[in-house]
C-alpha cells in the first residue's frame, strides 16, 4: 500500500522533468541512427572485409552497433533520475515524506526501471528491424536460431545499464561525479580492458562486456569466453545488484543531504 | 507535540547539538532561537529523521518519525525553500508529495491557493523568486493538514506583506490547537510571534521559558546618571544604600527603577544632575548577552564573560 503510493509519486516525479524525455529520446535516436548507418556501411563494404571477419559475420550484432553510444544516454538517464534529488536538495523533502528509505529508493528504481525497460525493448526491436533493412541481402530473421534471444537481450542490456547507473548514483550522489566515472568507463576503459590481451580475462567480467554477450548470435572464431549469453547477462545483473545494494546501505546509513 | 530527550549530534570532534531536552507543546507558537550556526537546522533535520542523532531521542506525538504512517499528515515542515527540482512545476512538486502520502490531489490546489501561488502553479520552480520558493515550501508543509508545523527561518527572503502573512498564519495555526515550532536568529521576530521560547547556543539549551518570563528576566532596567559633582553624588547614594556602577564615558548606572529616589536625594543635597534617565535593555540585547555567554564559555572555558554594558553609549551620548 505504502509502496503503491511511493510508486505513484515517483511516476509523477519522473514524468514531470524534461531530463527524462531528452535522455530517453537521445538513447533511442542515437541507437537507431548509428545502427542504421553502420549496417548500411557494412553492406557496402562487405566484399572488401577479410575472410575471417566475413566467416563470423553477425547481422544481429551489426544492427545493435548504435548501442555503444546509445547506452551513454541511458547512463545519463539512470544517473539523473537519482542524483537530481541530491543536486536540488529535494532529497530532504522526499525523505521527510517517505522516511522508509528502502521503500523510497526501490520505488524510485522500480519506476525508472520500468520506463527504461519499455524504451530499451522498443529500441532494441526497432534497431534490429531497421538495421536488417539496411543490411539487405546480408540480413537475418527474428525466427532464426538465437536471434529473438539477442533482440530481447538488447532491451534487457539497456535496462540493466540504466539500473547500474542508478545504483552508482545512489552511492556517489553527485551527478557530475557519477557521470565522470561511468561515461569514460563504459565508453573507453571497459573496451580497452576487454580488447587488450593482458587484461582480456578480467575485462570480460565487467558489466557491459559480460552483458553484451547476449546480443551475439554467431560465435566468434576462437572465442574462449567462459560464459554463454544468459550467463553473461547474469554477471551483469550481479553487478547491478551489487551497485543497488551499495546504494541502499549508504542511503540507509547516511544523513540525508 | 515534539519531545526531544538528550538529543545530540556530533560531526567528528565538533558537537553541533549537545544534549537538547525540551518539549514543543500544542496550541502555541514556540520560537526556536539561536545565532547562526547554533544547531537549529540540525535539530530540525533530526526531528524529521533526516539526520541520525549521535545520541538521544526525538518523538513526534510519542512516535519516532519513521514509524509515522503518511508523515506529512502528522507533521509538515519547511526546511529549505530551495529544496525543489527547478524543472518541475509547483503543481507537480506538490502532487508528487501528496501522492506519496495518500493525500488527494484536490488538496494541492487548495494549498496553492492558500499560499497565493495558484497563478504560477504550472510554472517551473526555477523561475521563482526566493519569496515564492518560500511560499511553495510552506504549501508543502500545509499539504497534509498536519497537527504539527515546523518552519526553519520562514520570514527570510519574504517581503513585508509576506512576513505579515506568515506571522498571522503561524498564530492562527496555533489558535486552532496545532503545534507550531519556528526557528529564527532574530529575537525581534520571535517577540512578535512566539508565546514560548527555546534558546540554544553552540548546540546547548540556554533557555526554555515563556516569552513573558523571558522578557521579565532578561530585560534589565537601570538608571543612567551624569553629574559634574561625581564624588558627592557617590557619597550621597552610598549613604542612601544605593549601589552604583561606574561605566565608561563618565556615566554612572544604578540597577532597577530608582530614578525618583535618586533625583530626590540629589535635590536634597543640592547636587546638579545633567542626566537622570531610566533605561531598559532591549530583548535583542538580552538575547545577545545570553548567547554570547555560551560562545565565550565554550571558546575560553571562562564562565564570567560579559558583553560591555554600555555598548552603543558613545553614539547615544553624541
Amino acid at each position: 500500500m505504502a509502496a503503491a503510493e511511493v510508486i505513484r509519486s515517483e511516476w509523477t516525479k519522473i514524468r514531470s522533468v524534461s531530463s527524462t524525455v531528452w535522455t530517453l529520446s537521445l538513447a533511442v535516436l542515437v541507437t537507431l541512427a548509428l545502427g542504421m548507418l553502420i549496417s548500411a556501411l557494412t553492406r557496402s563494404q562487405f566484399d572488401n572485409m577479410p575472410v575471417r571477419e566475413r566467416l563470423s559475420f553477425d547481422a544481429t550484432v551489426v544492427s545493435f552497433a548504435g548501442m555503444t553510444l546509445g547506452q551513454l544516454a541511458m547512463i545519463v538517464f539512470g544517473v539523473l533520475v537519482v542524483s537530481n534529488e541530491y543536486s536540488t536538495g529535494m532529497i530532504r523533502v522526499s525523505l521527510a515524506a517517505v522516511p522508509q528509505r528502502g521503500t523510497f529508493l526501490f520505488g524510485k528504481i522500480a519506476v525508472a526501471t520500468a520506463l527504461a525497460l519499455m524504451v530499451g525493448m522498443a529500441t532494441s526491436f526497432a534497431a534490429f528491424f531497421l538495421g536488417q533493412a539496411m543490411l539487405g541481402s546480408l540480413r537475418t530473421h527474428l525466427g532464426d536460431p538465437g536471434v529473438l534471444r539477442a533482440v530481447i537481450g538488447g532491451g534487457l542490456y539497456m535496462t540493466l545499464i540504466a539500473m547500474f547507473s542508478m545504483g552508482v548514483a545512489t552511492m556517489l550522489r553527485s551527478p557530475l561525479l557519477s557521470l565522470g566515472i561511468l561515461m569514460p568507463f563504459f565508453f573507453l576503459v571497459s573496451n580497452i580492458l576487454g580488447n587488450v590481451d593482458a587484461t582480456k580475462k578480467v575485462g570480460r567480467f565487467l558489466p557491459d562486456q559480460a552483458g553484451s554477450r547476449i546480443m551475439q548470435v554467431v560465435p566468434r572464431i576462437g572465442d574462449d569466453t567462459p560464459y554463454g549469453p544468459w550467463g553473461g547477462l547474469g554477471i551483469m545483473a550481479l553487478w547491478v545488484v551489487a551497485a543497488l545494494a551499495g546504494g541502499y546501505v549508504l542511503l540507509k546509513r547516511r544523513d540525508a543531504q | 507535540m515534539i519531545e526531544l530527550e538528550g538529543l545530540t549530534k556530533r560531526y567528528g570532534e565538533k558537537v553541533a547539538v549537545d544534549h537538547l531536552t525540551f518539549t514543543v507543546r500544542p496550541g502555541i507558537v514556540t520560537g526556536f532561537l539561536g545565532p547562526n550556526g547554533a544547531g537549529k537546522s540540525t535539530t530540525m533535520r533530526m526531528i524529521l529523521g533526516l539526520d541520525r542523532p549521535t545520541a538521544g531521542d526525538v518523538r513526534i506525538d510519542g512516535r519516532h518519525y519513521e514509524q509515522l504512517k503518511d508523515p506529512l499528515t502528522s507533521i509538515g515542515a519547511l526546511l529549505d525553500a530551495k529544496a525543489v527540482h527547478g524543472g518541475r512545476s509547483a503543481y507537480n512538486h506538490l502532487l508528487c508529495l501528496a501522492q506519496s502520502n495518500g493525500i488527494p490531489a484536490r488538496r494541492v490546489a487548495e494549498v496553492l491557493d492558500a499560499v497565493g501561488l495558484t497563478a504560477v502553479a504550472r510554472k517551473k520552480a526555477k523561475g521563482f523568486s526566493y519569496g515564492m520558493g518560500q511560499r511553495l515550501g510552506i504549501a508543502g508543509a500545509l499539504l497534509g493538514d498536519p497537527r504539527i508545523l515546523m518552519f526553519d527561518e520562514p520570514v527570510n527572503g519574504l517581503d513585508p506583506e509576506g512576513i505579515h502573512w506568515i506571522r498571522n498564519l503561524m498564530k492562527s495555526m496555533a489558535t486552532q490547537g496545532r503545534t507550531v515550532f519556528v526557528s529564527s536568529h532574530l529575537m525581534s521576530e520571535m517577540a512578535l510571534t512566539a508565546e514560548h521560547l527555546v534558546v540554544i547556543g553552540q548546540g546547548r539549551l540556554l533557555a526554555d521559558t515563556s516569552m513573558a518570563d523571558f522578557i521579565r528576566q532578561h530585560s534589565r532596567a537601570y538608571v543612567r546618571i551624569r553629574t559634574p559633582q561625581r564624588e558627592r553624588l557617590l557619597d550621597v547614594l552610598h549613604e542612601g544604600g544605593i549601589t552604583v556602577v561606574e561605566t565608561g564615558g563618565g556615566a554612572l548606572e544604578v540597577e532597577g527603577g530608582k530614578a525618583e529616589r535618586i533625583g530626590e536625594l540629589a535635590a536634597r543635597n543640592g547636587i546638579v544632575l545633567h542626566e537622570l534617565s531610566p533605561q531598559q535593555a532591549s530583548l535583542e540585547e538580552a538575547f545577545m548577552r545570553l548567547t554570547a555567554e555560551s560562545v565565550e564559555y565554550h571558546a575560553h572555558a571562562e564562565p564570567t564573560a560579559r558583553v560591555p554594558q554600555d555598548w552603543g553609549a558613545g553614539w547615544k551620548g553624541a
